[in-house]
Formats: C-alpha cells, sequence, structure tokens
C-alpha cells in the first residue's frame, strides 16, 4: 500500500471540496477500496473519511423511501418498511457479501464497488478499467464471470453490486451532492457503459457524493423479488441474478420491471423483457417468452456463454416469485 | 480406572487457542525485527533482464532489496538421501541465484524494512524489465505430450506403473464395460494461517519460527541451503493454524527470509501476502484420468485400466501415489495403471489432503457408479460383490479391514435402502433429490519417532517430540497416551512439540502422527514408569488411582533425592509393512438436492463412516473428519485454481475468487467411526485418521448428482452451468 493522507471533512462542502483533489478517494466502510489500496489495484494519495456526514437516515414518505449513502447494508436490510414495500432490495441486501462486510459497508459504497473481474485485480495483468490502454486479457482468457452485455472490446466486467440490480427494477433515483449542485439521475443512468473509457464507470463528477438513494412507492415495489444464482451458497457473487417487479391487475400483469446482474456491465434493466410482460397473463408461459427475449443482445464470449440460458431462467424464476404463483 | 484413550477429552490447547495466547510464526516478535515483502514474478518464462530498485531504496524505513543481483550463492548442498516430502527427481528453485524466470509469481526480490508497511511499497516500486519466452501453460496441450516421471534410486520413490495380468485383453473381452475421463483442477490448500517465516542469526547459528509440518526436516534443508551442521539450526513451531501438506517441504521463502537476515544482520519476518501464497508454496497437481472397467455380467471387475496425467513444475517431478487406489480398492483380476507427469511452467505441486490417492480414489469411485448402472446394479451392491479380501497388488493380507462393517453401519444410519432407483427419480417441491456412496481408503504408516519423558518432583510429567500439531490435536492425544501410561490425570501431564531441539520425530503428515509419534510418547512413559517402580520394589503403585499416583510419584522422587527422573525413548516400526498392506478405510454418502431449473445445489446430508484402528479420542477425530469432508465438499462443487493460459498466471490467486465451501453449503456433515484396534502398526492400535477424512467425499456427492439428474458430469468441480448441461 502507497501511503496516503487522511481527512475527515466536517460537512459535505469540505468533502466534495476534498475529494476533487487529484488522488483522493472517499472512504465509507471500505470494505472494497481498502483490499483494492493493499492489493495496488488502486492508489489514492488522499482518502477522505465521510463517515460523520450526516447520510445515514432511512425515510420513509408516501411517495417512496429516502435510503441514506451511508446507512450500512446491514441496517437498511432489517429496515420494516423497506423489507415490507420493497422487497427485492432488502434480498438483494441478504444475498450480499456476508453480515460482517453487510455491517460495515454502505448503500453509497456499494452502488460504487468495483468489479471482480479477475484480471482487474492482479496488478501484474494488463486491464484498461485499471490501465487504461494496456488491454483486456479477459477478452479471450478466464472469463466466466465475464459479461454477455454492456461489454465492449475494451472491457467485459461485469457490475457486481446486487443492490443496483434490484434498485434498477424498482426505478430508483440516485441523489448526488457536488461542490456546485445537487442533483438526481436514475439509477439506470448512473453507471456508464464501458465502451473505450472502461476506467471512467459512472457520471460522478470529481468530488461529486452520493447522499442518498430515492425508491419510489409503487405497486410494482410491493411485488418485487430478486434471485440470485451462484457458485456457492453464500459469500459470493452473482453467477446470474435477476429482480422482477410486477404490478397485477387480477391475473394480468399491468406492468413489470425487470433487471439482471452479473451478466453485464452495469445494472442492466431489460425493457423489451418488460414490453412483453405488460398487459399478459401472469403465467408461466408468459414468463417463458418474455425471458427468451433478454438474450437477443447477449454477446458471449468462450467461458461464458451459459449465462445467456442461466439469465433467462433466473428472470423466469424471479417472475414466478413475484408473481405470487405456486 | 477408565483410560483416557478412547474418551472425548476436551483440547488441552484449547483455552491457549480461544484466548489468542496460541503464538503462532507470525506472532513472534524478537527485538530489532525487519520485515520482507517479496516481489514476485509477474511473467511465466524467460529473464529477469533489468531490476530497478532506485524508487523501492528511496522509501523511508527500507533497509535492502534483495535480488540474485546482490545476493549471496548459497551452497544449496544436496540432501543425500533427499527427504521423503521433496521430490527425487529435479532440483528444488534456489532462492535470488540467477536470473531464470520459471513459473509467474515466482519470488525475484525482497524488500526489506523497518515497517511492513514500509516493505510492501517498495516491494511495488521495484520495477522488473524481463525477456519473456513462450511458456507452456496450457494443460489441455501439456498433457498431449505427457511422459512417464523419470526413475530414481532414491528411498520413497513411488512407482509408475502398476501391472497384474492382461489387463488391455481382459478389458477388451469383457461383456460390461466403462470408459470414461474424469478431470480435476489444481486446488489449494488455502489454510487460514499464512505461511510465514522469522529468521534469526547469532553468530553462525540460525533460530527458524517456521510454520512448518516438519522442524527436522526444516531444520536440515535449510542447513543443507547454506552448507551449515544441521546443529546450527533451530526451527521452532508450536502451533499450525492449517497446514493439509502445504508445510511439509522447506519453500524458497524460508530460505529467503534466513538470507535477508543474514545480510541485515537483524531478524527478519517473511510472510507472503495471500495472492503469493497460491505460487509461494505448493498444490494439489491439475490430472486428467481415463478409467476403464471392464466387468463380467454380473458386475464381477475382470479388468481395471487407469491412466493418470498429473501437471508438475519444469524445475521438479512431483508425484503422487493417484494409481494406487486402482490397485487396492477392488479384487479385480488384471489391473493396468500408469502414471504420466505433464511438466509446465507453474510452480510444484505438493501433498495436499491424501495426496493421489484422494485423485485416483475419485476416478475409481465415479467409474464403479458408471459401472453399476451399466450392470443394472445398486452401486453399493457392485462395490461388495467386488470386495478385496487381500491386498491384491502386494499379494498381502490386510492388517484388518472393516470396511464391510463402514458400508452396512452408513447404509443403515444413512437409509441408503430409500436410494432413488433410477435418475432423477425423486422429487421435493421444486428439488431434485439424489443418493450417491464411495468408497475410501488411505494406506497407513509408521516411521521411526522419539519422545523424551521426565518425571518431576511434584509427580507430573514432561514429554517432549519434535512432532506437530496443525489442528488435529497431537497435544491433546499425546495427553491422553501419557496420561494412560503413567496412570496419572491429563492436568499432570504437560507435552511440548514443535521445536527441532526435541527428540526427533517424523513428518507430521502422512496421517502417521499418532503411530508414529504416539508409540514414542506411549513407550517412553512406560519405561519412566518402570524405572519409577524400580527406584523401590516395595512401593506398591495405586496405578488405579490417578491423583494417589501422582503423589506416590512426588514421594517416591523426594524419598530417593531426586529432582526429576527421565526417560526417552526411540519407537521404531517392525516388519508390518512386509507382512501386511495396512489402510484405514470408509463409506461415504452423500444426499443432493437440485433445483433442475435454476441449477441450484444443496448436499443435504454427507456422512462418513470410518475404520481406522482405535480412535485415541473421538472429540478431535470427528472435527478432523468433518473438516476433511468439507474440503471433499469443496473438491467436488467448488475448488479450482485458473490458469490464464496465455500469461501462464493463476487469476484466481485470493480467497474471494477461490471458492472454499462456506457454512451455508453445510448441512448435516456426520462422521461415524467402526470400532477397530489393530495393533499391527503400534502398541496404539491407531492407523491414522487425518487424510482418509477427504477421501470418497467427491465422488460420492458426484454420484449423487448423477443421481438426482441422470447427468454425468466428469469434470470437477460441478459448477451450475455443468449442471445444466451448458458448459
Amino acid at each position: 500500500m502507497q501511503p496516503f493522507r487522511y481527512s475527515r471533512p466536517g460537512d459535505s462542502r469540505e468533502a466534495c471540496a476534498a475529494g476533487a483533489q487529484p488522488g483522493a478517494a472517499f472512504i465509507a466502510g471500505g470494505t472494497d477500496l481498502l483490499p483494492l489500496l493493499k492489493e495496488g489495484a488502486r492508489v489514492a494519495t488522499g482518502l477522505i473519511d465521510i463517515n460523520g456526514l450526516p447520510f445515514a437516515d432511512i425515510r420513509h414518505e408516501a411517495a417512496g423511501a429516502w435510503i441514506g449513502a451511508l446507512s450500512r447494508m446491514s441496517d437498511a436490510a432489517a429496515d420494516n418498511r423497506l423489507r415490507q414495500d420493497y422487497p427485492a432490495i432488502v434480498e438483494a441486501l441478504l444475498a450480499s457479501a456476508s453480515p460482517q462486510v453487510r455491517n460495515l459497508a454502505t448503500i453509497g459504497g456499494n452502488l460504487l464497488q468495483r468489479t471482480r473481474c479477475l484480471y482487474f485485480r492482479d496488478t501484474a495483468v494488463p486491464c484498461n478499467k485499471r490501465r487504461p490502454g494496456s488491454g483486456c486479457p479477459a477478452w479471450d482468457g478466464q472469463n466466466r464471470g465475464n459479461a454477455i452485455l454492456g461489454g465492449s472490446r475494451s472491457c467485459i466486467a461485469t457490475h457486481a453490486s446486487d443492490l443496483a440490480v434490484a434498485l434498477a427494477a424498482l426505478d430508483a433515483r440516485v441523489v448526488l451532492q457536488g461542490r456546485h449542485r445537487r442533483r438526481q439521475i436514475p439509477l439506470t443512468e448512473f453507471h456508464r457503459l464501458p465502451g473505450d473509457t472502461p476506467d471512467i464507470e459512472t457520471v460522478l463528477e470529481p468530488g461529486e457524493l452520493i447522499i442518498a438513494v430515492f425508491v419510489p412507492a409503487t405497486a410494482c415495489s410491493r411485488h418485487s423479488t430478486y434471485l440470485k444464482l451462484r457458485d456457492r451458497a453464500s459469500f459470493e457473487w452473482a453467477l446470474t441474478s435477476a429482480a422482477a417487479a410486477v404490478e397485477l391487475d387480477g391475473n394480468r400483469i399491468r406492468r413489470a420491471g425487470i433487471a439482471v446482474g452479473g451478466v453485464a456491465t452495469k445494472p442492466w434493466r431489460l425493457p423489451q423483457v418488460e414490453a412483453a410482460l405488460a398487459g399478459a397473463r401472469s403465467e408461466p408461459a408468459t414468463f417463458r417468452a418474455a425471458a427468451e427475449l433478454a438474450g437477443q443482445e447477449a454477446e458471449p464470449r468462450q467461458r461464458n456463454a451459459f449465462k445467456i440460458e442461466l439469465m433467462k431462467r433466473a428472470i423466469i424464476g424471479a417472475l414466478t416469485k413475484a408473481g405470487n404463483l405456486p | 480406572m477408565k483410560n483416557f484413550i478412547g474418551q472425548p477429552v476436551d483440547r488441552v490447547d484449547g483455552p491457549a487457542k480461544v484466548r489468542g495466547k496460541a503464538c503462532y510464526t507470525a506472532d513472534v516478535h524478537p527485538p530489532g525485527l525487519a520485515y520482507g515483502v517479496i516481489v514476485a514474478a509477474a511473467i511465466a518464462k524467460g529473464h529477469v533482464v533489468r531490476l530497478d530498485t532506485v524508487a523501492a531504496e528511496a522509501v523511508p524505513g527500507v533497509i535492502s532489496v534483495i535480488h540474485h543481483g546482490n545476493a549471496p550463492q548459497l551452497a544449496y548442498a544436496p540432501m543425500e538421501p533427499r527427504s521423503m516430502v521433496d521430490p527425487k527427481v529435479g532440483e528444488a528453485l534456489r532462492i535470488f541465484q540467477d536470473d531464470a524466470v520459471l513459473f509467474s509469481g515466482q519470488p525475484i526480490a525482497l524488500a526489506v524494512a523497518e515497517e511492513p508497511e514500509q516493505a510492501a511499497q517498495a516491494a511495488a516500486l521495484v520495477r522488473v524489465t524481463y525477456a519473456a519466452e513462450a511458456a507452456n501453460s496450457d494443460f489441455a496441450r501439456a498433457s498431449q505430450t505427457a511422459r512417464p516421471p523419470r526413475q530414481s534410486a532414491q528411498p520413497w520413490s513411488r512407482p509408475a506403473e502398476l501391472r497384474r495380468g492382461d489387463a488391455d485383453a481382459a478389458f477388451a473381452a469383457a461383456p460390461r464395460r466403462v470408459d470414461a475421463s474424469y478431470e480435476q483442477p489444481a486446488e489449494f490448500h488455502c489454510a487460514i494461517e499464512p505461511h510465514g517465516t522469522i529468521a534469526r542469526w547469532d553468530h553462525d547459528h540460525l533460530t527458524l519460527w517456521d510454520k512448518t509440518q516438519w522442524v527436522d526436516h526444516d531444520r536440515t534443508a535449510i542447513a543443507h541451503v547454506f552448507g551449515i551442521p544441521d546443529d546450527y539450526v533451530r526451527v521452532i513451531c508450536p502451533f499450525v493454524g492449517g497446514a493439509f501438506g502445504s508445510a511439509l517441504r522447506a519453500w524458497p521463502h524460508v530460505a529467503a527470509a534466513a538470507m535477508a537476515s543474514l545480510l541485515v544482520n537483524r531478524p527478519v519476518q517473511l510472510v507472503p501476502t495471500r495472492r503469493q501464497l497460491f505460487s509461494a508454496i505448493g498444490y494439489r497437481p491439475q490430472t486428467v484420468q481415463r478409467l476403464r472397467l471392464g466387468a463380467g455380467e454380473d458386475g464381477r471387475l475382470t479388468a481395471v485400466i487407469h491412466e493418470v496425467v498429473a501437471q508438475t513444475s519444469v524445475y521438479e517431478e512431483y508425484t503422487e501415489a493417484s494409481i494406487e487406489p486402482s490397485a487396492m480398492l477392488y479384487a479385480a483380476p488384471t489391473l493396468r495403471a500408469d502414471y504420466r507427469l505433464a511438466p509446465m511452467n507453474v510452480n510444484t505441486p505438493c501433498p495436499m489432503r491424501a495426496p493421489g490417492i484422494v485423485t485416483g480414489n475419485l476416478a475409481v469411485e465415479l467409474a464403479m457408479d458408471e459401472l453399476a448402472e451399466t450392470c443394472g446394479l445398486d452401486p453399493l451392491k457392485l462395490r461388495l460383490r467386488n470386495y478385496a479380501e487381500s491386498d491384491a497388488q502386494k499379494r498381502l493380507p490386510w492388517s484388518s479391514k472393516s470396511l464391510r462393517q463402514c458400508y452396512a453401519v452408513g447404509a443403515e444410519r444413512f437409509g441408503w435402502s430409500q436410494r432413488p432407483a433410477t435418475a432423477s427419480g425423486r422429487r421435493h417441491g421444486r428439488w431434485l433429490i439424489g443418493y450417491g456412496m464411495a468408497s475410501a481408503l488411505y494406506p497407513a504408516h509408521r516411521a521411526p519417532a522419539s519422545a523424551h519423558a521426565e518425571l518431576r518432583a511434584d509427580g507430573t510429567v514432561a514429554v517432549t517430540s519434535a512432532a506437530g500439531d496443525m489442528g488435529p490435536g497431537t497435544y491433546t492425544a499425546m495427553t491422553q497416551v501419557a496420561a494412560d501410561a503413567l496412570a496419572l490425570p491429563i492436568a499432570a501431564v504437560h507435552f511440548e512439540l514443535g521445536d527441532s531441539l526435541l527428540p526427533s520425530a517424523p513428518a507430521h503428515g502422512g496421517s502417521m502422527t499418532m503411530a508414529s509419534v504416539g508409540s514414542a510418547v506411549h513407550a517412553a512413559c512406560q519405561e519412566l514408569r518402570t524405572k519409577a517402580q524400580e527406584l523401590d520394589q516395595r512401593v506398591r503403585l495405586p496405578g488405579d488411582d490417578r491423583l494417589a499416583m501422582q503423589r506416590a510419584y512426588a514421594q517416591l522422587l523426594a524419598r530417593h533425592r531426586l529432582d526429576r527422573l527421565t526417560a526417552e525413548t526411540e519407537a521404531k516400526p517392525g516388519e508390518e509393512a512386509e507382512r501386511y498392506s495396512i489402510c484405514a478405510f470408509g463409506a461415504v454418502f452423500a444426499e443432493v438436492r437440485i433445483d433442475p431449473d435454476l441449477a441450484e445445489l444443496r448436499v443435504a446430508r454427507l456422512l462418513g463412516v470410518y475404520a481406522a484402528g482405535r480412535i485415541i479420542n473421538p472429540k478431535t477425530a470427528r472435527s478432523q473428519c468433518i473438516g476433511g469432508m468439507v474440503g471433499g465438499l469443496g473438491m467436488a462443487l467448488t475448488e479450482q485454481g485458473l490458469w490464464d493460459d496465455r500469461l501462464g498466471r493463476l487469476m484466481n490467486a485470493s480467497l474471494a475468487d477461490y471458492l472454499m465451501p462456506v457454512n451455508a453449503d453445510l448441512q448435516s456433515v456426520e462422521a461415524l467411526f467402526v470400532p477397530e484396534n489393530d495393533r499391527h502398526l503400534g502398541p496404539l492400535g491407531v492407523k491414522g485418521l487425518a487424510e482418509i477424512a477427504v477421501v470418497g467425499v467427491a465422488p460420492a456427492i458426484v454420484n449423487a448428482i448423477y443421481n438426482a439428474t441422470g447427468r454425468r458430469i466428469r469434470s470437477l468441480p460441478v459448477t451450475p452451468d455443468k449442471i445444466l448441461g451448458l458448459s
């Protein structure tokens, strides 16, 4: 690890100013940042500890839930209103990491966690995300865990967050505080596709902080679920996951929000699947037909083609549960 | 008076461990300690052209950056004969002696600094220029040109082939046949305690605190590296936080720590990072095994043909006993078994729990399940039909074999009769249910060992031997043995191990500690008791009351004005290995539940029934066995080394990416013991327990997966994509 300065700003104005300095990194739970610093996969000359900032509350309003960016994953997972009105969020949180990690890790940090691509974390090998222009050995390498959606020739790293997938399906918005303004953007527009600049992962400006996530309360959000498939039963990232939120009108689906994880370079919403579900009967045949549309744009590599089929099955599994079918 | 042997005695070192008082290697901080951090090669083959250490040396606190350009040439005197734990062909990696890079991750420099973080920073700033060459890093390609191991006259060399009868002709003529290839990836020990060394020179004498399973070998190996007498080196290792075979050899980083300490003239600590550990030590080699079974219509085996290809490094030939299980497990009249090596630009593999045996057993037991189906027989019936009443390969009787009882107890307890008769024949909600089983064996060994016992004025006894305890409970078991031999309470026995100054002991590996060191402790304590009795024949020692016995010993010593009474004994194996084939046996049963839509798999039940001679301590034995079974579950479902063929680099060298089972992967894991008391291997009646517990688990689970789904998966680990038939 390289030496760094450590500061603890008193308010968000101070934090944003400090965060805009070259080499600065915000630290909250540190569960992802510290291993990266220790491995040299990330170098920071200044750590700005934002744990003292007042963004740890979870507030419920008629319009929706405000989840403070500094609330711990375990606190959000234990919030009864979240569990009742936005079950996909709580299920995604409880499927993440381990209890110990969830006690430290924050909601904002979770959205900013870096990829688990095997090449990103080993500084001895090239990686365009870590060292722009050095190349992408995952393209023809150990890419079983890599993305089949949203990749480019420079990067096929998946986004690792479970929470972000659930939030994407629920039309969540991210509240950002910058040096000069506060803004809200849809979660689906928060992360960027890798394109030629996989090192730039979000639309955050220098010094800008996530201060909260807003999730609108809808009929959909109450009937939502998160299904995660992985190589071991716990403490492992998704091989493939699906969040499904459905609003039912009798046995017809009025509206659906579907997002998938473990398969794409960012939390991936599937509008074509949602369109196929809207207005259709809530039944296995509908789910199967809609899920078939999910794989259309997939571009698998040598070792991850199975994710196309696994993704379809995850979507059907999540819909079956969200649609309250036996 | 009840014997302590056979009782579930609590671990005598338990309180120290849970209170953090047990001093592991990296806990030792001699005054003036400096810290070393390895710089590891980023290429798999070639040369170091330039090592720029300017930036590294400018880091505050840095004392030295050591590499081949400034390192002293060390003696590296050959050990004759080679130790049982070192490969018999090739040369061990010599640390910082030249510019050659033989594998990715090879230590090529060491930054030494006042503080660990300074050393780490300096190591990261060493700029290396390589001349890279095309490496041999693709196992599939390397196995195409696999060749037999070179023969060696060294002791403990392993045969590269086993033959009996004409197996090829018998196979060709067999009415029932199985011909299948099984792939098993490289697996890594991943012990929770990282390897590490603290080296301190006092003039020409070296003290090493080192994570090792064998202090005596560590001492001798490092003495040869530096060309100094054995007794100039002392190795201390009282506690090991898991090793599974990874701490048998004296790895290059041990010599590096000693070299660094010599150069900077201070004690130096070297603990490789978790990523570095995947190449600093060894691992279970990747293998592909083709197995052919020929049988009659009734399932009786007529031929076994077993061809193993295993990876090794380009600088050493590491071989394993993988072809032995096919020769020993069943009563086949003909056999052809061949072991082949695929040398690659990787670090040398090394023993990992049940080395070779677990690998060969896997192939045989997967193939037996296929044969059972081919013959329309219950898998357990097929095994009973081919029960080996003697060791057909060695042409020796078994010293004891209670495998039939293991099958019977296991089948009864598990409910094997409820096994779904056809594949994918039972459902419970969304889950398909499958049962599977497998046999297990592990050859039992014993080696010469010594122990010293000292009766003290207060009637307590101090017993010592240079043995190891990597977790199974050596401290506790030896305490039980000594307490019984001297008729003393547990609290009156103090057992000490893990120091090369103590009476010599063999490797704490190969499941032989109890038979070897246990026999020595037993003999030394018996001799001590006789000596005590001989002090005064008129005194009748109250051997039926332990506290009274302690008082009697104290009175005896006082009366004879002795402050202590000692005995030291070397206990050696006899000719039992020439008269008998001695093995521990076991039967493993597994129930899996699989969601066929989502490829979710849960091992609902795992039951191992073992016949391993006398069980000294059922509590620690159970712990040891369920630990081994969890290792077998990892082998079946999650563990695999992933090399990048072009970079020649292991890409999942971290505990986040190399997946071992977690608690959520375990539901019911149970170990039972069939009563045995095998006196052929020594007075304690034991056969050794450690290795057997990992054997048979993976095939039992994979066979259960077939029973649940009807899908034969011949490549481990069984991941969701394979369950769906998509990879």
